[in-house]
């Protein structure tokens, strides 16, 4: 090969492998964003099922249940308006508890019931996740202290 | 009174900031000699008051001083007198106090090691290391001041985060910061260079050693707190892609690319404006990082509560600090335009790739991180983006850049005698493809083909790397230099790394299950099982501990002692894991939660090579600290050499 023709080759296996990892990011990007959904968006229709998403909200008082020795759980998230029911069958975080923010990753399942891989709650005292602070306050309930 | 003399000594460190930042930078612009030799007392006094205001801090953790805000809000009585010292650091006002200190630190380090330098050189970096004092002096007197009293003063303290009272974590910040802090200086000695208009090799040989330094501590201080996560955060994944964690890398990749890209400048003088782009970089994105840590834009487990204000500060900031120093950039030409070019086949081309390669990770990770945060700003929906995405955007350029690295290792500069190259190549290839044959046949069994390309990767790293000093030790070749030994170390950490990662991701174990007393489970041929819980108590907290006595094929192995911990002050529990760790693998028990019937929730984790992660990195912070050490930063007066 010239000189030429193989800085032309470079340049196009260059260019090919430039698009094939450009669509690869992109691919792995749209398929990894979680959208943040509140529990009225879900009642109301508005979160596509089968799709992983993030719900979040506060732990509804007096909603955790479980069957006695078993380990999946169900609780309900509630902005205040209305609630999901979570199910989880894992390890809760430590700071998981009944009236504390706390924001669950997984899928919504056709019967409503939102089925989490994951669940996150605050990691010390003051803490909130941002986004269920900010959903409370836009929705008039600003989180009081003892939720806090 | 304490308090109060802790205020005052940061009021006066920032005077000094103020004297630092302009007498020796206005010395320099017009040639006073005695202005720019006014750097060297300011960055000293500048350290002596911060560290005065750091002492004051710590004296009130440790005479319980309630009547300091900061202190009742972090602080208990019952708190270890190791983690009162720890707390001053423990969250938002106290860590910006470390910061400054440690940025005074290594501006009078580099006032004290700067002797050889020309004068106004040092009156630059002096001057543009005391701008950036005034402004974190500025913030935490501002926005951030650790020293406000509380009227009436507390009864007791509201106690530290338990998630802080850590070993790890009491060292896990100053590393950190000692490496974030530490880019200032290479940017520093960028501003300089582009305020001089002139850079040329020696520059680049007196800003090595610094930026080597830095990303020395950075590496190690990133790894110690992937450390902490593992064990005590109790999910057990030593690294989780999360914003704050980003933030501390993104600097660490731009910094791993700065300090090639210096090597190049130093030897063949090449790359002069890449070098100072990525030092600019480098540093804006610790800038950046401090910015989503403090601002509470981020869900993470570093954010302490938000406060507006506090993220307003930081971002003007970082729009003054990186807007101000693009400009120079964009309008200073000052790289030297060198006649000297090198062949496909050089070391210089392996590092240009090098560089376009962690470049592009940089990007990609940023990109992860930001868009999130700008599609909230818009008001456009909230999302976050999974690990999966960073996986492989980070795989992406780090499969080739780990193939370029072992054998850009062995090229030489300018151009490589490519028959000479191969046959030095030939038995690190051979040693990769027989180690990884052996891993996958012999230990793990077949994973799909990417794993055995990533080990075959971090095998062919640590070859390659070890080949020069294997060479010299079996009397068949020259002793390295002493940077040679540094690089050869480092990339022999990569290696060790990459390995810990790419076994542990193919065939790590982790399970949540449910365990009754005196039940037992089976993880990856081993067998679990729970013998009791009984209750033990900690110098300011009570916890479940159970004993899960772990066997295979019927033989003990070992006995885990998993804690369910609840601190006294805080009422807030905590996981302690039990871990068993070893060469081969690590066995992992975190208890979960009481299910009733006198059942646990547990998760247990089989990790193979998972300590190759960590290790690997302190074998790199090592290598750095060998080229560090080098004789030839330490020559007085170096002498341009020609090539």
């Amino acid at each position: 090969m010239t000189p030429r023709r193989r800085r032309m080759v470079a340049m196009a296996s260059g260019l090919v492998c430039l698009a094939a990892a450009t669509a690869l990011v992109l691919t792995a990007f749209e398929q990894n964003m979680l959208y943040f959904y509140t529990p009225t968006q879900i009642a109301s229709g508005e979160a596509p099922e089968r799709r992983r998403l993030r719900v979040g909200g506060l732990v509804e008082r007096g909603s955790v249940r479980r069957l006695s020795g078993a380990l999946e759980v169900r609780f309900d998230v509630t902005d205040l308006d209305r609630s999901v029911t979570v199910a989880y069958a894992g390890v809760l975080p430590d700071l998981f508890r009944e009236g504390q923010g706390v924001v669950a990753h997984g899928r919504l399942g056709a019967d409503g019931l939102f089925e989490a891989d994951e669940v996150l709650a605050r990691h010390d005292e003051n803490y909130m996740p941002p986004e269920v602070a900010e959903m409370l306050e836009e929705k008039g309930h600003p989180p009081d202290a003892s939720l806090r | 009174m304490i308090p109060e003399i802790g205020q005052i000594s940061l009021a006066l460190a920032l005077c000094l900031a103020v004297a630092l930042a302009v007498f020796p930078l206005a010395g320099a612009h017009t040639g006073n000699v005695r202005w720019m030799e006014a750097g060297r007392p300011c960055a000293l006094g500048m350290l002596a008051f911060v560290a005065l205001a750091f002492a004051m801090l710590a004296v009130s953790f440790f005479r319980h001083d309630f009547s300091v805000q900061y202190v009742a809000l972090h602080s208990n009585l019952k708190l270890p007198a190791m983690y009162r010292f720890a707390a001053i650091w423990g969250a938002h006002e106290g860590s910006l106090v470390l910061w400054q200190l440690i940025l005074s630190g290594w501006t009078a380090a580099v006032a004290l090691a700067s002797r050889t330098l020309p004068q106004t050189l040092r009156a630059r970096v002096l001057g543009v290391l005391g701008l950036i004092s005034i402004g974190f002096l500025l913030f935490i007197l501002l926005t951030s001041n650790p020293f406000l009293r509380l009227f009436p003063a507390a009864a007791d303290g509201a106690d530290l985060n338990p998630l802080l009272q850590d070993p790890a974590l009491a060292m896990h910040p100053p590393l950190l910061y000692m490496g974030y802090v530490g880019l200032a200086v290479p940017f520093a000695f960028a501003i300089a260079a582009l305020l001089s208009g002139k850079l040329d090799r020696r520059w680049a040989r007196w800003t090595r050693p610094w930026t080597t330094a830095a990303w020395m501590f950075l590496t190690v201080g990133i790894a110690l707190g992937s450390w902490w996560a593992y064990y005590e955060l109790g999910w057990g994944g030593w690294w989780f892609w999360d914003p704050v964690e980003n933030a501390s890398f993104m600097p660490w990749l731009a910094g791993t690319a700065l300090i090639h890209t210096l090597a190049v400048t130093e030897r063949r003088g090449l790359f002069g404006n890449t070098t100072l782009l990525l030092a600019i970089a480098a540093f804006g994105l610790s800038l950046l990082g401090t910015f989503l840590v403090r601002s509470g834009v981020l869900v993470s487990v570093h954010a302490f509560a938000s406060d507006p204000a506090r993220g307003l500060f930081i971002l003007v900031f970082l729009a003054v600090v990186m807007g101000g120093a693009l400009l120079l950039y964009a309008f200073r030409n000052v790289a030297a335009n060198p006649q000297t070019g090198f062949k496909l086949v050089s070391r210089e081309s392996a590092l240009l790739v090098n560089t376009v390669l962690l470049s592009a990770a940089t990007v990609l990770v940023l990109f992860g991180t930001l868009y999130p945060l700008a599609l909230d700003a818009l008001d456009m929906g909230k999302i976050s983006v999974g690990p999966p995405y960073f996986n492989l955007v980070f795989i992406l350029p780090m499969l080739p850049l780990l193939l370029v690295v072992g054998a850009g290792m062995h090229a030489s500069w300018k151009a490589t005698d490519t028959a000479a190259w191969a046959r030095k190549l030939r038995i690190p290839a051979a040693a990769a493809v027989l180690g990884m044959i052996a891993l996958t046949a012999a230990a793990y069994g077949f994973a799909g083909v990417l794993t055995g390309i990533g080990i075959l990767a971090g095998l062919w790293v640590i070859a390659a790397a070890l080949r020069d000093p294997a060479v010299w030790l079996l009397r068949r070749g020259p002793r390295p230099a002493r940077s040679a030994w540094g690089m050869q170390v480092a990339h022999c950490g990569l290696g060790v790394t990459t390995l810990g990662i790419v076994v542990v991701s193919a065939w790590g174990v982790e399970t949540d299950r449910r365990l009754a007393l005196g039940g037992s489970l089976e993880v990856s041929g081993y067998e679990f099982q729970l013998e009791r819980i009984e209750q033990v108590e900690g110098p300011n907290y009570q916890a479940a501990q159970g004993v899960v006595r772990v066997s295979r094929d019927g033989r003990p192995v070992t006995t885990l002692y998993p804690q369910k911990r609840v601190y006294e002050v805080q009422q807030s529990p905590m996981t302690e894991a039990g871990i068993d760790a070893g060469w081969r693998h690590d066995l992992f028990v975190a208890l979960g939660e009481p299910l009733g019937e006198e059942a646990w929730s547990v998760r247990v984790q089989v990790k193979p090579l998972v300590r190759f992660i960590w290790l690997g990195a302190l074998i790199m912070g090592l290598g750095g600290l060998l080229a560090i050490s080098d004789r030839r930063y330490r020559v007085a007066s170096p002498k341009e050499d020609g090539s």
